[in-house]
This record gives C-alpha cells, sequence and structure tokens, in this order.
C-alpha cells in the first residue's frame, strides 16, 4: 500500500517563497488575481446584500453622509462657529469643506471595520469551503470602495454645481482614493485574524475610531492644529502636533481636499509618507494574515 | 494504484480543546499567554494514497477523525505535520449551499456558490439551465433563498456542487439529506460519477452504502489509521470492533436494556442449517432463535423481535402474538425459534433487538435494544437496491431470452 514518494517540486517551491518575505507577498497577489471572478462575486454579494430589503435601497448610500453633514454643519458651523478656510474661487462653504473630509473618513472607517469583521460573519464559509480568505477581506473593502466612488462622483457634481471645476484633479483624486482603498485593507487584514482569536479587538477598534476622527482633520481646518504649535499651552509642549502629524490620515484627508475644496494639488510629501506607511502596513498585514490563516476553520 | 491522484505523506492534526473559551484581551494579559487549552491530536501518522478513478470510503466511530481528514484534504484545515498532494480539481460537499446568501436570488446565489467552488463565469453560463434543472427550482429561480424551503435550498446547494465537473468529489454525510427522491438522484449522480472515471471521497456512516459504492475503505480509529482495504472486509472489522465496543458501552449506560425481569432474555442467535453464525446470505432458510430464563410462570407471554439497519430504520417487528402462537412459560430456561424459510433482506448489516412482554403488549419484561448484529450478503434474489427484496419474478411478453 505504501512506497516510496519522489518529491514534489509545487511544495518545495512554495517554503522557498515562504522564506522570501517580499515574494509572498507577490505570491499571494497573484493568488487573489487568480480568483477574481469569486472576489467580483463575493464583492456583488456584499453591495446586494447591504441594502436588500429596504425601500430606500442604494439612496441609503448617500442620505447617511448628507444626513451626518447636515447635523455637523449646524453643531460645528452654526452653533460653534467653526470657520472654515477660504477655498478656490472665494469657496467659503462649511458643508463642502466637512463632505471632502467626511466622505472620506467614513470610507476607510467603513472599509476597515467591515473587513475586519469579514472573517466572523463568514465563518461557515470558512469552514466549509476552500477558497483564497484573503478574498473575504478584499471583497469587503472593494465594496465599500464601490459606495465611496459613487458618494465621490455625486459630490464633484455638488462642487461642480458651486462652479468649481474639480475635474482635472479626478486622476489624481482617484490615485488618492485608491491607496486610501489599500491602506483600510492593510488594517483589516491584520486584524481580522486577530479578531477572529480575540473578539474584543472589535470593541477596542470602535473605541479607536473615535480618538481616531478627531485626530483627523474632518469637522476642523489643519490650520487650527498648527495654530497649537507655539502657542506654550500643554499641548504644544506634549508636542502632541507632530504626533498628530504622523496619522497617515491627515494627508488622505488633506490632499482630497486640497484636490477639491481649494483647488490646488496636495503637496507630494504627506502623499509619499502615507505611500511608505501603507505599503509597510499591507507586508506587515499580509504576513499576519498568511500566518493566522492557518487554524481559521477551527477557530470560528 | 500506480496512479494516485492524492497523496497523504505522514500527516498529523492537532486541535486545540480550550477550558475557558476566553477571546478576551484582558484575560490573555494577564495569564501572559492566550487562553490555556490542551492539546488533543485529531489525526496522527497517516499515510494513504488515493488511487484515480476510485471511490474511497473513510470509516470510523464518531470522533474517529474522518472528517478531519476529509477537510484536510480538502485544504480547509491545514495539517500540522505531514504533506498532502492532492492532483486535479475538487469539489467538496460538507455542506450543501454554504456560502448561500439569504437575501439574494437563486440564480445570484448559483453564480456565488458556483465562483466559491472554482467556475468561471463562462462555465456557470453553460451549465446555469443544467443545475436549475436539475435542482428542479426553475420556478423559483428569481426568488431570494431566504424563502426557499430547506429541501429547495439544500437541492440547489447539491445541483451546484455536482455540476462543479469536478476531478475528485469529497462527500461527507450529504447522501444522507434530503427526502428520498433526492437522494436516489444524488445516488445515480455518484453513480454517473464512478463511471466517468472520476475520483470520489465519503465519509459515511451508511456502511451498507459504503460497502455498495466503494472500490476501498479505510478505518480510522482515534486519529489512526486502523485498515485499508477492500470494503466488504474492512468493514466487517469495523463492525465487529464497534460491535463489542458498543455493547460495552451499552452495559455500563445501562440503557438499552428495561423491563421488570420476569422472563430475562439471555441472548439470540441466528442459524443457517441448524448451526450458529453472524453471516447470511439473501434467499437462506434462516431461524432466529431466542433463549430466556423465566424466575416464574407466566401464562401467555409474547416474544418478539426488530430487525433494524444499522442508520436505525425498521425493517420488521415480528411477534408470537401476532404469529398466531400462545405460549405459557415455565420457570427455568426455554427458547423460542422464527423460522424465516427464505430471508428476503438485501446486502448490509443489521441490528436486532428482543423483546418479552405480557399479552397485552403493553408491560414489558425484558427489552434489549440492538443485542446481536449479523450481516447478510448478496444471494438469491440478486437485487441491489434498498433493503428488502420483494422475491418477484420479470415477465415479458416481448421476445424473451434465457
Amino acid at each position: 500500500m505504501y512506497r516510496l514518494r519522489r518529491h514534489r517540486p509545487d511544495q518545495r517551491a512554495r517554503s522557498k517563497q515562504e522564506r522570501n518575505p517580499l515574494l509572498g507577498l507577490l505570491t499571494d497577489t497573484r493568488e487573489v488575481y487568480k480568483s477574481r471572478e469569486l472576489l467580483h462575486n463575493l464583492t456583488l454579494r456584499e453591495l446586494r446584500g447591504k441594502y436588500k430589503g429596504t425601500a430606500l435601497g442604494w439612496a441609503w448610500s448617500l442620505i447617511n453622509p448628507l444626513a451626518t453633514t447636515a447635523i455637523f454643519t449646524i453643531v460645528f458651523s452654526t452653533v460653534m462657529r467653526v470657520n472654515p478656510p477660504v477655498g478656490v474661487n472665494g469657496l467659503h462653504n462649511y458643508s463642502l469643506f466637512l463632505l471632502c473630509g467626511l466622505l472620506t473618513w467614513n470610507f476607510m472607517a467603513g472599509a476597515f471595520q467591515t473587513g475586519m469583521g469579514s472573517l466572523v460573519a463568514n465563518g461557515n464559509l470558512i469552514k466549509k469551503t476552500y477558497f483564497p480568505r484573503r478574498l473575504l477581506v478584499i471583497s469587503n473593502v472593494a465594496a465599500a470602495f464601490v459606495s465611496y466612488a459613487i458618494e465621490m462622483l455625486v459630490l464633484i457634481v455638488i462642487f461642480l454645481a458651486f462652479r468649481v471645476n474639480v475635474l482635472p484633479y479626478v486622476p489624481v483624486i482617484f490615485l488618492v482614493m485608491v491607496l486610501l482603498g489599500v491602506f483600510a485593507l492593510a488594517l483589516a487584514l491584520m486584524l481580522s485574524v486577530v479578531n477572529v482569536y480575540f473578539r474584543d479587538i472589535a470593541h477596542f477598534v470602535t473605541l479607536f475610531m473615535q480618538l481616531w476622527f478627531y485626530a483627523t482633520p474632518i469637522i476642523y481646518p489643519i490650520t487650527l492644529i498648527e495654530d497649537v504649535r507655539g502657542s506654550g499651552s500643554w499641548a504644544d509642549k506634549l508636542h502632541l502636533v507632530d504626533i498628530y502629524q504622523l496619522n497617515p490620515m491627515v494627508g488622505f484627508v488633506e490632499s482630497i481636499r486640497d484636490m477639491m475644496y481649494a483647488g490646488h494639488l496636495p503637496d507630494w510629501k504627506p502623499i509619499a509618507y502615507c505611500l511608505v506607511v501603507t505599503v509597510i502596513l499591507l507586508w506587515i498585514g499580509n504576513r499576519v494574515f498568511g500566518r493566522m490563516e492557518k487554524r481559521l476553520a477551527e477557530e470560528l | 494504484m500506480n496512479n494516485p491522484v492524492i497523496t497523504v505523506d505522514n500527516v498529523a492534526k492537532r486541535f486545540r480543546i480550550y477550558h475557558e473559551r476566553n477571546q478576551s484581551i484582558k484575560v490573555a494579559l494577564m495569564r501572559g499567554r492566550r487562553a490555556k487549552f490542551d492539546e488533543f491530536w485529531a489525526l496522527q501518522d497517516i499515510d494513504l494514497e488515493i488511487p484515480e478513478g476510485k471511490t474511497f470510503g473513510l470509516v470510523g466511530h464518531n470522533g474517529s477523525g474522518k472528517s478531519t481528514l476529509l477537510k484536510c484534504l480538502a485544504k480547509i484545515l491545514v495539517p500540522d505535520r505531514g504533506d498532502i498532494a492532492v492532483r486535479g480539481k475538487v469539489s467538496a460537499l460538507l455542506e450543501l449551499g454554504a456560502g448561500f446568501h439569504p437575501e439574494l436570488s437563486g440564480r445570484d446565489n448559483v453564480y456565488l456558490n458556483g465562483s466559491i467552488l472554482g467556475l468561471t463565469k463562462a462555465e456557470i453560463d453553460r451549465k446555469f439551465d443544467d443545475i436549475v434543472d436539475f435542482a428542479g427550482l426553475s420556478a423559483f429561480i428569481d426568488t431570494p433563498v431566504k424563502n426557499y424551503s430547506s429541501g429547495m435550498y439544500v437541492r440547489l446547494g447539491f445541483s451546484v456542487a455536482i455540476n462543479v465537473d469536478p476531478d475528485i468529489l469529497m462527500v461527507d454525510e450529504v447522501l444522507a439529506v434530503g427526502d428520498e427522491e433526492f437522494q436516489r438522484r444524488s445516488m445515480e449522480k455518484f453513480k454517473e460519477f464512478k463511471d466517468d472515471g472520476r475520483t470520489i471521497v465519503v465519509v459515511s456512516h451508511a456502511l451498507g452504502t459504503m460497502r455498495d459504492l466503494c472500490d476501498e475503505v479505510a478505518w480510522l480509529d482515534h486519529g489512526r489509521l486502523q485498515s485499508v482495504g477492500k470494503p466488504g472486509e474492512v468493514v466487517d472489522d469495523y463492525i465487529e470492533t464497534s460491535h463489542t465496543d458498543r455493547d460495552e458501552e451499552a452495559a455500563k449506560e445501562g440503557r438499552l436494556r428495561h423491563g421488570s425481569g420476569e422472563i430475562r432474555l439471555e441472548d439470540v442467535e441466528l442459524l443457517v442449517d441448524g448451526v450458529p453464525t453472524t453471516t447470511v446470505h439473501t434467499g437462506d432458510d434462516v431461524t432466529f432463535r431466542l433463549r430466556y430464563e423465566a424466575s416464574s410462570d407466566v401464562d401467555d407471554a409474547v416474544f418478539g423481535l426488530a430487525i433494524a439497519t444499522l442508520s436505525g430504520q425498521n425493517v420488521t417487528g415480528p411477534n408470537t402474538k401476532d404469529g398466531g402462537l400462545r405460549i405459557d412459560v415455565r420457570r427455568g430456561a426455554g427458547q423460542v425459534d422464527l423460522r424465516v424459510p427464505r430471508i428476503m433482506l438485501l446486502a448490509g448489516t443489521y441490528d436486532v433487538t428482543v423483546a418479552s412482554t405480557d399479552s397485552t403488549l403493553t408491560h414489558t419484561f425484558d427489552h434489549q435494544k440492538n443485542l446481536f448484529r449479523f450481516d447478510v450478503l448478496a444471494g438469491q434474489p440478486t437485487d441491489r437496491f434498498g433493503i428488502v427484496s420483494l422475491g418477484g419474478t420479470w415477465q415479458s411478453n416481448g421476445v424473451q431470452h434465457g
């Protein structure tokens, strides 16, 4: 019954790739690319399932940010008198200022958090079928990206209605959006597997997202933060402004806002910083995922 | 045998059993590490070669590791040691309709499920009508699957999985779901698969089916490979061992025997030509002999036995009262025979439950579940499907040969 078996070249090749971490990311990407039809279907499932059974359906994905914008505009602009900066062509509108940051933030937060929960949510699928597990996380981020893209299209139309021609910047805006998507994916990959082992990561993240939201210039202009520098306050002494600048979301939000609200191309430095952070996080996230995904079917 | 499609090389799989399942960071940090767990080897030292085009069965008790092994073959679980090499496209039927999204229509779910099982969109397009027809759901294909009955759900899941056109099909007990009609059709589909020369790996408790369907069977016990070989031999070995195990377990639990004890049934024998045996052939002249020990005189006592398949399906349950025999039992030992001139059971393994009661059948003196187990091998009549033969003869007004 048993016999000596020759070496199987494919398995040797695999262990070699495991030794080379950079190649690992490439192999994983290729595996995902091979399963792109499944990715497409899983993304469609997320998109179709999301608003299925609701009367307003897809309109919800627009109503939500618009309602938030209305509330925030009343609270921060009318009541608390946050003064938005003057944008291109003398544009001075808190709601538009807010929307650039809010949509961008909402996408990152939504993609990250649904992506992070995707393994737990699809436990049955993981326990009963085999396919590259990454696809679950990626499809959630991709579905969020589709909503984000639609929302941004609507925002572009709104800007056009305010006679701000953002069209020349659309390609760059899109690139920044994609980079942000990869950033959210990196975080989601990293924490989705951890979340399977420690379920309270999800609660911790919810808390952390609140802090992160206020540590990103969404509802207030970044100039307010820069004003703290040299002001001699306790926050200045603790170098909070420098720490603030480490937040990659500052670069993402400010870049989008520069192109839409301020009407000029963003500084390359924050974008380069975002790119570097994203690549490093993606590498770490993918590695963490690769190491921990093996036991998924039994831990879920 | 020269051409294994699946090679399992020294595979071991370890599970963690958590004492307190605390998925919380706080506790983990306080303990310094993760929750405490015991390790338990679900599989150890598994070496197997599954040849191309054969139907390969895995048998064993619950918890013997057979499903774990199947999941390892299907790449759902990753072994802790050893290698598994699988050549060809795999479709695993571990749960039908896993991954259906309740809000989506049957159509959308066919595409989703198909792509999970590795089909491209073009392939699903091509097979779509076959899938829907086989499931018999043409009228409901655009209804959300949440409105499907569980039968429809399973049928659609099966239909997608079976139409994946895999080189290797892995099946875990799914033959046991659905109604009779569905089971019949899935069996047909499996036979078709076999005839196409594809490889099937099947896990099942339905030992009769395993005997019938498989070319080779592996028996797993407590995570180790006990034996591999011809289905008849391996299944018999397995049944023999599990029988003694079961008796011991039953005796321990004392659940399988009850009654007031005036007439105690001592044992059951199966006789062919007056010789006790545990193996008979369809059509044999057999006698079931019940031996009893009565502690007092009982007038008009009733003895009965029930024959059931291993899956618990009752075949028949004759008793002396229905058979028109009045027995006045006197104190001491005695015996009752049931003679069956032609036993019409088809090949398989059967359990015998025995009982003695009063004439009303309501007061039980002794009742012993599955006291005796016997095997039926193919004989005359040569019918093949199901549990019993009707013993009929075929005639036709067409041209007859032989």
